[in-house]
């Protein structure tokens, strides 16, 4: 049987003993614990039906996020507080739910307890929730309505505190790392799962384990179990390493720990390259920037994550920790082709170093998606030039969906350096770009187009720095 | 868990109908406490129900071995085709949708059998553990593929009226156009689901999330072979349906229902996200081809409008689908020379199915394209031709199926609309700022909708109701009606309250099961308030009668003496509290229950011909949308809408507004983010939330004004004159289509048409504008 998971839910202790490491907190409330207000609209992370908040010692402080329940892997709520829409109006409807009936936010329902939450969330001021509503809800879909009634409710939330379970918290907090095992009789496997607390016990326990997968905000490996049904045996939770955790200031830019959260980090990069803020806004949801992390962007390796493109045009180097070695790479080494990454057995990334910006830089990002929030990218591209004197001293350029991993565009980048920052040139380097990407088509996009706005977006960036007077994004613009 | 949401609703005072009055479960629904199926605590010994799919589009099954998938840990039973004790059949219309594949598969993702194990997971498990030889057969994924194989669900169906090919001839001016719409998803966020629990004697009843009760209740008996008596279907609540309930909730009903049989155990068969979107039917998409006559003025002369769609494997529901595309090819203009052929092409893809509009967007999507055409072509403003080609005076007013318009307001909503709106100024100054913009371009359009109301089947307008008076005061209201969040239970009980003129909170409306009224139509066609909303009017009229007299001949007054009032039964002199009104009804033995019944009146249809009257009545709107793209990536976004709604004499204005706002947002989806992309081989690549993309909240208009029409009523004698809101909202949308085509054309300074293909994805946008670049000599 092993250790029990413990937990907070909506103020009581609840202790999961025995389970698998990989049932989700959805699977876990709605199934063992009886408690069905919250739903399963995809199980994916991306309708937000099952949306919880949970709460977290950060020091001796409770810092709330709103999560996607259904990709939450139940051992990663050990000594955190869960509230779920149950936990809400008991005695007297709670004022975010008289809101939702007044402006009749609700029609089937189903959508309603995870809105209801998010709003919530909003209330005692979660992490992420101060956005605006349509930045702060992208994460909740509803078929219903429209959305305009939802909007009305959440525009007369007033802040209120949230529950204070500090020390309940610290009452359920481990001094010793928590290991489970559980043996999976319909995948016939012992699956194991281990919480380090430090980086130094992670890497040893790495080391012992190479082949765990290792998990942080669950955000992608949750759908390994989810969507693709892999019979994980080791897992690996990065979650209660603080070290890991932390954004420091260093000699020309920041490291950002493995395990530092899109949220955590979004201010900082929005701070230092406002176009990295903005694109920042759109990846995920809400609930998926609060738990997902920029390491686990850059570690799994997709073609299409958002971050290492615009990463890789800033210069960000990746620095790798295998038992005590480390080594720091350029972070485009990392990638070395489609499902291939620059990682023995046991290493693994603990944190990426992003440089400051240049003094002349002009750094833009385009996230092309069918649509604006809260999908996944059919091009990423990033832009990182330096113009002296009307000329290009310097183009680090990126684009993610244009091949089978996050890729700088070499040819394009030489096509600028050293020549006239103009129209002429701008063609040129639109037309290296032919030599750079041999782009597919899918589900997303074709190829023709993802050539074809790779070129725009370069096209654009001229536009905005030789005529700031035009209107040319659509978000912006529309807004006034 | 949650209480039952019983104390959390307030005390309403007396509201009948008209009032905004919440949705019946909105407390329930914002505190969790709203129960949908798979909420519904699992009897001891429940049965977890998979269904196994089929990898290919068309294939001759050579061999299935299900001997590891029965060795699996935790499987209790698999079945085919062959464990079924009556019809291999879940089809609505023609028998042609098998339970389990029988020998061959059509479609990705059809059903070939079901594992029944003690969970979900250990089902899956085992159900990937089947192997399953196929030999290929020919297959016609795309419309194109079925055109040239000359595979279809039934013959091509014909509309006409006057001599079109003539007419065309003879027009001043004619040109052609072609363009596609894609299907849609329907997307409920709650799945199919059905929970079946077996009952003693080879009974079984059944909860499941459907918008038909009553055909699925049909199609079990048949494929049980036991009679409709011995099956029981249940729905209290849908979490959305939009049409993708009416017919897809059988096949997992009923594969509950054989495993429950069986078995002797409950089983529950939901199938995740990526089944749902995989094996489900969706909207049909179209290829639409025109060709048009007109004059100078823009005034239509002669029409010839082809239209082709994909239905899938099987005929489901398309044959009526297609028609409500060709009723709805004149939207709210006359045609005064037509002729529209539907090719309802067979292909070998998830049999689609109905979707809120019924086959009516997409015939009304292309007159709206024929609109724009005309007036590129005249350069006149397309609301101008619009106007010009409304229903409306002498002997304008025959629809191309012979009904004529007698309720047409369409030319009223159009001027009100344009006129608060500011549509002339804001075309103006669109187009200076389009001058001045090179990146980005706005478009503006503003269209009208005239939806028919009714089954276009006509024996599906009845409906029944059941109510019940207890003793303590207390009101029991069932209807044939599933509620699936469009707030039918709440105008129904708003209904009845008015008759009584009790408050609403009186009167519970309980779970729609089939043991209570019986041989129920699906909760489609808009149809929901119109007819359950009249049958429970017309049950409570009967106990009313009932109440009347007694209460005439207890107080001693005339019958015409005695009145309903918010106080209570006024008898002559004497004021009766309600509740002790029936408790003295039922003392003097008063039956305090009935049922209702009610069928529209006035409709017929040939379909052989295509002439009749199809429907009671129109309901109309007009909305105007404006967008803003950018003609480097393709991006758009919809920056202002206005609508002005009719729903006749509105019985909720909330709820009314509530679905004129979603049926739009969802209809602004289907034309422009929401696209299902099918591979080569038959396979559906947008099968979950990561790449299939709804309307998220940030897609939500940046500016929407609605208003329902004030002076709505409806000129038939609908329940207290109001008209159904439930479709017609969605068909709204096509003013976004609209104005981005426009958008598109001021990349030329409207010099040229595009004839963009929905959805308008960024993608589709930025290749029109490309496209229009090209021939205008701008590359």
């Amino acid at each position: 049987m092993g250790e029990a998971v413990r937990f907070l839910l909506n103020g009581e202790v609840v202790e999961a003993r025995g389970v698998d490491p990989t049932r989700t907190l959805l699977e876990h409330l709605r199934g063992d614990l009886r408690r069905t207000g919250t739903k399963e609209g995809c199980a994916e992370g991306d309708c937000g039906s099952c949306t919880v908040l949970v709460g977290e010692l950060e020091g001796e402080a409770v810092s709330w996020r709103a999560v996607n329940s259904c990709i939450q892997f139940v051992p990663m709520l050990d000594g955190k507080a869960v509230i779920s829409v149950e936990g809400l109006g008991k005695d007297q409807p709670h004022p975010v739910q008289a809101a939702m009936v007044e402006h009749h936010g609700s029609q089937c329902g189903f959508c309603t307890p995870g809105i209801v939450m998010s709003l919530y969330g909003r209330a005692v001021a979660a992490k992420g929730a101060n956005a605006p509503v349509d930045e702060m809800l992208a994460g909740n879909l509803c078929r219903c309505t429209g959305y305009g009634p939802i909007i009305a409710a959440a525009e007369t939330i007033e802040p209120e505190a949230a529950p204070d379970v500090a020390d309940q918290l610290a009452a359920l907090r481990r001094d010793e790392a928590l290991s489970l095992d559980f043996a999976d009789p319909v995948a016939g496997v012992t699956r194991r799962w281990f919480a380090p607390l430090s980086a130094d016990e992670l890497a040893e326990t790495y080391a012992a384990h190479p082949d765990a997968v290792v998990v942080a905000g669950a955000t992608d490996i949750g759908l390994w179990v989810t969507k693709l049904r892999k019979p994980l045996k080791t897992l690996i939770d990065i979650g209660r390493v603080d070290e890991l955790k932390t954004i420091t200031r260093e000699d020309g830019g920041l490291r950002i720990g493995a395990g530092v959260r899109y949220v955590d980090a979004l201010e900082t990069l929005a701070g230092l390259y406002p176009d990295l803020g903005a694109m920042m806004r759109r990846l995920g949801s809400t609930q998926v920037r609060n738990s997902g992390t920029i390491g686990g962007n850059i570690a799994n390796g997709s073609p299409i994550g958002d971050m290492p493109p615009a990463l890789i045009a800033l210069g960000a180097r990746l620095v790798l920790r295998r038992w005590n070695e480390r080594r720091i790479i350029p972070l485009e080494d990392f990638f070395i082709a489609y499902g291939k990454q620059d990682r023995a057995p046991g290493e693994f990334v603990e944190a990426v170093l992003v440089p400051e910006p240049a003094p002349s830089a002009m750094f833009k990002v385009f996230k092309l998606s069918k649509r604006f929030d809260q999908d996944i990218s059919a091009v990423c591209g990033a832009f990182n030039i330096q113009i002296v004197d009307e000329v290009v001293t310097s183009a680090r350029i990126a684009y993610g969906g244009m091949a089978g991993t996050p890729k700088r565009a070499v040819a394009c980048e030489e096509a600028l350096v050293g020549r006239l920052w103009n129209r002429a040139t701008i063609h040129a380097a639109v037309e290296a770009l032919a030599g750079d990407f041999t782009p597919l088509s899918d589900a997303r996009a074709s190829a023709a187009y993802r050539a074809l706005t790779a070129g725009n977006m370069l096209r654009k960036v001229f536009i905005e720095s030789a005529r700031p007077d035009l209107e040319t994004r659509v978000p912006e613009a529309a807004h006034g | 868990m949650a209480d039952s949401g019983a104390k959390l609703v307030e005390p309403i005072v007396f509201q009948g109908v008209h009032a905004s009055l919440p949705h019946d479960s909105a407390w329930r629904h914002v505190s969790g406490a709203a129960i949908y199926v798979d909420d519904i605590p699992e009897p001891p010994g429940t049965l977890h129900v998979h269904l196994g799919m089929s990898k290919k589009a068309h294939a001759r099954i050579v061999s299935m071995d299900l001997s590891a998938v029965r060795a699996s840990p935790g499987v209790v039973t698999v079945l085919t085709a062959h464990d079924i004790p009556g019809e291999n059949d879940v089809s609505p219309v023609i028998h042609d949708d098998r339970l389990f594949a029988d020998g061959e598969v059509i479609c990705v993702g059809q059903s070939l059998f079901a594992v029944a194990a003690t969970s979900i997971a250990a089902a899956r498990a085992a159900a990937a553990k089947a192997v399953v030889e196929y030999e290929d057969l020919p297959a016609a994924i795309t419309i194109g593929q079925a055109r040239e194989a000359d595979l279809k669900i039934e013959a091509s169906q014909r509309m006409a009226r006057g001599d079109a090919t003539a007419a065309l001839a003879a027009s001043p001016r004619r040109l052609q156009g072609a363009f596609a719409i894609g299907g849609q998803d329907h997307f409920y966020l709650e799945g199919q689901v059905a929970l079946a629990t077996p009952r003693e004697g080879g009974d079984v009843h059944i909860w499941s999330s459907t918008q038909h009760p009553s055909e699925v209740q049909h199609l079990v008996a048949h494929v049980l072979a036991v009679p409709s008596s011995a099956v029981i279907v249940e729905v209290r609540r849908m979490g959305g349906g939009f049409g993708g309930k009416e017919t897809q909730a059988s096949l997992f009903a009923a594969a509950a229902a054989v495993v429950a049989v069986k078995t002797g155990r409950p089983a529950k068969a939901r199938p995740d996200r990526d089944e749902d979107m995989v094996m489900t039917g969706k909207r049909h998409d179209f290829e639409i081809a025109y060709d048009v006559g007109f004059d100078d003025e823009g005034r239509l002369t002669g029409l010839a409008l082809e239209l082709a769609s994909r239905c899938g494997s099987t005929t489901d529901l398309s044959m009526a689908i297609n028609d409500r595309a060709m009723f709805h090819a004149d939207n709210c203009y006359f045609l005064p020379a037509v002729e529209i052929v539907s090719h309802r092409f067979k292909t070998h893809t998830v049999s689609n199915t109905a979707f809120r509009g019924f086959g009516g967007p997409q015939g009304m999507a292309a007159i709206e394209r024929v609109m724009d055409a005309v007036a590129q072509a005249t350069g006149l403003d397309p609301l101008e031709v619009r106007r010009r080609n409304l229903y409306g005076g002498e002997g304008r007013n025959l629809t191309p199926y012979h009904q004529v318009v007698e309720d047409n307001v369409a030319p009223q909503l159009l001027s009100e609309l344009a006129a608060s709106c500011d549509y002339e100024a804001r075309q103006r100054a669109i187009d200076a700022y389009n001058a001045r913009s090179p990146v980005l371009k706005k478009g503006l359009a503003l269209t009208p909708v005239k939806f028919g109301i009714s089954f276009t089947t006509t024996h599906l307008n009845q409906a029944g109701a059941l109510l019940h008076l207890y003793a303590d005061g207390s009101i029991l209201l069932n209807h044939g009606g599933t509620e699936m969040g469009q707030g039918l239970f709440v105008k129904v009980a708003q209904i009845v309250a008015e008759a009584f003129k009790v408050s609403v909170d009186r009167v519970k409306v309980s779970a729609t099961v089939t043991d209570k009224v019986p041989n129920t139509s699906a909760t489609a066609a808009s149809s929901g308030t119109d007819l359950n909303g009249m049958a429970a009017l017309n049950a409570a009229n009967t106990i009313k009668a009932r109440l009347v007299a007694f209460a005439a001949k207890k107080w001693g007054c005339a019958e015409g003496d005695v009145e309903f009032t918010p106080e209570g039964l006024r008898a002559g002199a004497e004021l009766v509290p309600f509740d002790v009104l029936c408790r003295q009804a039922h003392l003097a033995r008063v039956s305090l229950s009935s049922t209702g019944f009610y069928a529209t009146p006035k409709i017929h249809y040939d379909r052989a011909t295509h002439t009749g009257r199809p429907f009671y009545y129109y309901a109309y709107g007009a909305a105007c949308s404006e967008v803003l793209i950018d003609t480097l990536t393709g991006e758009m976004k919809v920056t202002r809408v206005d609508i002005l709604h009719d729903a006749g004499r509105s019985l909720n204005p909330a709820i009314d507004l509530g679905q004129i706002e979603g049926g739009f947002v969802q209809g602004m989806g289907w034309l422009t983010t929401e696209e299902l992309v099918f591979a080569d081989d038959g396979r559906l690549l947008t099968h979950a939330p990561s790449t299939y993309k709804i309307p998220t909240c940030g897609d939500r208009p940046t500016v929407m004004n609605i208003a329902l029409w004030e002076a709505g009523r409806n000129v038939e004698e609908t329940v207290h004159r109001s008209k159904a809101v439930g479709e017609p909202p969605l068909m709204l949308a096509l003013s976004v289509l609209s104005a981005v085509n426009r958008a598109v054309a001021a990349v030329a300074d409207h010099k040229l048409f595009p004839d963009l293909d929905a959805p308008a994805t960024p993608e589709r946008i930025l290749m029109a504008v490309e496209d229009v670049k090209l021939r205008a000599g701008l590359g």
